[in-house]
């Protein structure tokens, strides 16, 4: 077995909607501050509700599964890599997310997925260090349903403005 | 220049033509952005006849702009402007979210919006892709509906441009009160979020605007030195982290520090700026109202915001941003208010109608003490009984003002013109109890104790007016000063994050982005003082409906030379000859005559010409 596997596990209701996580991806990524083509992305479909949407890793990973061109592997930490240059920017991947998780970077025409910056997740990083601590580098274990955590956006508003605002989130909702 | 999208939108909602401008690097060397590039603008195109604009007419501009360093500087925020319908000068006024890093995305540093639109539009913009959209389904909506439907309606678009979940598109609007041209009305962000001072939410109605939306796929502008300005953002965050009881309770922590320590909270209408430390506790609000501890805007490392709700009682449901302080003290204590779920639900009642909280809540307070006073009764006020710390008498009149209905379209006028209708009504002078400079309400730091951070010409001499984050200071380099202000309000950033930072690190981030230097005698000596100028000669030359003479206006809310009634600093009130020395040693810092006018040699060693007969002419008339 080479490099542990990890993932990065999220309390939602933590996350401050400071977009860093935002920031730091881009900045790696990109070497510009590009919110678009961050790997990590924040959604705020209601104020307050604020989380950041990426990668689970399933552990029967759908995506790479789905693409038809062999274009997503898994790496050694576990997370899933996109060739960029085989990469069609087709959307099958997107499709197959229980999540709706990958999206097509805004330049270029392929899919972005978390690719866990190597093994030093730089989302993790600025989240920890800000105290808020949303976002949790943790070692990937065997018999758990990863998949279960592959939310699509509406999902994740709906349950957090319950948690948050309560029966009174029905009429806040725009989905 | 580096640093910059090097465009800004215009739409001209009269003709709905679409263009772009540009401005050459002299102009944006000159005056940055935000504030200060609005204060160019604004001269440029409306100076020759700003005593004749309606702020609430057509001709009037309505400017967004973002600076340079926004989106790069810890927190992002951005300026709204144009002829204040408060003041009738120029205000720039800023909020934070998300918009400007969208619209500096999507390719565009700043929007102007000029005209009317017929019917109730909104705007949206996802890069190069312009709309103008029917908003008369949304329009009467109060703030939380609209961004409902229009968080749904944006993402719509963006779904079927490409493949995938698209994020929603930030988003700045109007209430009700913008649409009804209420002078107290907030351009608003998120729920709470709010650009309140100058009142341009009715700038806004008066174009029938209720919306922009911005969505861009880009990356932030190119800048001259991305890794030193990462290095730099670190170097603020980490100072940021250590602030733990600023990021634990952001301003709200004031309402214990200011009102019963420095005695310095408006209690009444600033009948009192005193309460016993039993008033409002911060930490009854996270006890019983926070379900959100920690909440930011867009890179934002104190994320001093915090979400409440209320849970129990008569005003379950009431949700907002927990009362910052200047709203525990406008819509709390000013109004009699300690109770902090009452407090809570005045603060997201007023958010939802779109009214600035500082100028509503003053308006009411004054309305109180009219009503305490016997000159307003509950018959003038369609029945209510506006006795002090009734939370939904207030709330109602909240409403009233809102809606221009019965004496809310009187104090929908904001405090300085409510007062001069009901004097005329009543007959009996009212202004004495209006406690507003040139017609904006001053924030919520009294000067009497001497304890809280304002000077005795603080508010009176700055060209925001009432504007408690932007006032005159001496010495004007101090931070605290409003030509310091002037860069964080140009640059566009939220200066709570440059909160102790060393002196230099705003001209060291202002080089890392643009690759310009910037030096503290350019910035004192030149530019802050060329747009202050501007900002001055707008003030001054004011219209159509009021305009100020410095002799008599540029002075404090009567009410500051009444002695303080109670509290550790009772008998404290301010001293009118000291306040008359600072105010002539601060008009001879920033290059004013005896009476407040910019000297001539000092608006043309600026190089600012044509501002020069504009202000022979206030000269020869005083």
């Amino acid at each position: 077995m080479g490099k542990r596997q990890f993932w990065i596990a999220r309390e939602y209701e933590k996350c401050s909607g400071c977009r860093k996580c935002e920031i730091a991806c881009s900045l790696f990524h990109e070497k510009r501050v590009w919110p678009e083509a961050s790997r990590i992305r924040i959604f705020m479909l209601v104020p307050g509700v604020e989380f950041p949407h990426l990668c689970v890793q399933c552990q029967d990973y759908p995506c790479v599964e789905a693409c038809p061109v062999n274009a997503m592997s898994v790496g050694e930490t576990g997370a899933v890599i996109v060739d960029k240059d085989a990469c069609i920017g087709c959307g099958a991947c997107i499709d197959a997310c229980p999540g709706k998780i990958p999206h097509l970077h805004p330049a270029e025409n392929y899919a972005v997925v978390c690719d866990l910056c190597g093994g030093d997740p730089q989302c993790v990083k600025v989240c920890q260090e800000g105290g808020w601590k949303a976002l949790v580098k943790v070692e990937r274990e065997e018999n758990v349903d990863y998949r279960k955590y592959a939310k699509s956006p509406e999902e994740l508003t709906r349950e957090l403005a319950f948690a948050f605002y309560g029966e009174k989130s029905e009429e806040l909702l725009p989905c | 220049m580096l640093g910059y999208a090097g465009k800004i939108l215009e739409v001209d909602l009269s003709t709905e033509k679409i263009r772009t401008v540009s401005f050459g690097d002299d102009v944006l060397g000159e005056f940055i952005g935000g504030r200060g590039l609005a204060a160019k603008i604004l001269w440029d195109r409306l100076g020759e006849r700003w005593e004749t604009v309606d702020p609430l007419g057509e001709e009037n501009l309505l400017l967004f702009l973002a600076g340079p360093l926004t989106g790069f500087f810890p927190g992002g925020r951005i300026c709204v402007s144009g002829k204040s319908p408060q003041s009738n000068g120029m205000v720039g006024s800023t909020v934070a979210g998300e918009f400007p890093i969208e619209l500096r995305c999507a390719g565009y540093d700043g929007l102007i919006v000029s005209g009317k639109a017929e019917k109730p539009v909104y705007l949206l913009i996802a890069d190069s892709e312009i709309q103008i959209r029917s908003a008369v389904h949304v329009w009467g909506k109060d703030g939380k509906q609209t961004v409902r439907i229009l968080t749904k309606e944006g993402r719509d678009f963006l779904k079927s441009l490409r493949r995938g979940e698209p994020r929603e598109p930030a988003m700045l609007y109007v209430g009700p009160a913008g649409e009804n041209l209420v002078r107290t009305a907030a351009v608003m962000a998120k729920w709470s979020h709010a650009a309140g001072y100058g009142g341009y939410g009715a700038v806004m109605g008066a174009k029938n605007l209720k919306a922009v939306l911005a969505k861009g796929s880009g990356p932030l502008p190119e800048a001259h030195d991305i890794k030193k300005i990462q290095r730099l953002i670190n170097e603020v965050c980490r100072s940021c982290y250590e602030k733990e009881d600023f990021r634990r309770w952001g301003t709200s922590s004031a309402g214990y520090n200011v009102g019963a320590k420095r005695s310095a909270e408006p209690v009444k209408n600033w009948q009192e700026e005193w309460h016993d430390e039993k008033g409002f506790k911060v930490e009854e609000f996270e006890k019983r109202l926070w379900v959100k501890k920690f909440w930011g805007d867009f890179g934002c490392p104190t994320t001093c915001l915090k979400i409440a709700v209320v849970k129990t009682g008569r005003f379950k449901g009431a949700v907002g941003d927990n009362p910052d302080y200047e709203l525990q003290a406008y819509v709390g204590t000013n109004l009699g208010v300690f109770k902090p779920e009452e407090n809570v639900y005045l603060a997201s009642l007023v958010d939802d109608l779109g009214l600035c909280g500082i100028q509503t809540g003053n308006v009411m307070g004054f309305a109180g003490e009219l009503y305490q006073r016997g000159i307003l009764t509950s018959e003038d006020l369609d029945g209510l009984k506006l006795e002090w710390g009734d939370a939904e008498a207030f709330g109602k009149l909240a409403e009233k003002i809102a809606y221009r209905q019965g004496i809310g379209d009187v104090l929908a006028e904001g405090t300085f013109r409510a007062a001069v209708k009901l004097s005329e009504l009543k007959d009996e002078d009212v202004s004495r109890f209006a406690v507003h400079v040139k017609a904006v309400a001053v924030g919520a730091h009294g000067i009497r104790s001497g304890k809280d951070y304002p000077m005795e010409m603080s508010y009176a001499c700055s060209v925001q007016a009432g504007d408690h984050t932007s006032v005159a200071y001496l010495p004007i380099t101090h931070s605290t000063s409003e030509l310091t202000v002037v860069f964080h309000d140009s640059a566009v950033y939220c200066w709570f994050n440059m909160f102790g930072q060393p002196k230099d690190l705003k001209w060291r981030f202002y080089e890392a982005v643009t690759g310009e230097k910037l030096t503290p005698e350019q910035w004192y000596e030149t530019k802050a003082l060329r747009i202050i100028q501007l900002q001055r000669a707008m003030l001054l030359l004011g219209g159509p409906d009021f305009t100020w003479n410095p002799k008599i206006h540029d002075d404090n809310p009567l009410r500051f030379y009444e002695p303080l009634p109670t509290g550790p600093y009772k008998g404290k009130a301010v001293d009118r000859k000291r306040f008359e020395e600072l105010r002539k040693r601060y008009y001879e810092a920033v290059g004013w005559d005896e009476n407040g006018i910019p000297k001539s040699s000092v608006l043309r060693k600026l190089g600012l010409y044509d501002v020069v007969s504009p202000m022979e002419k206030l000269r020869s008339k005083t």
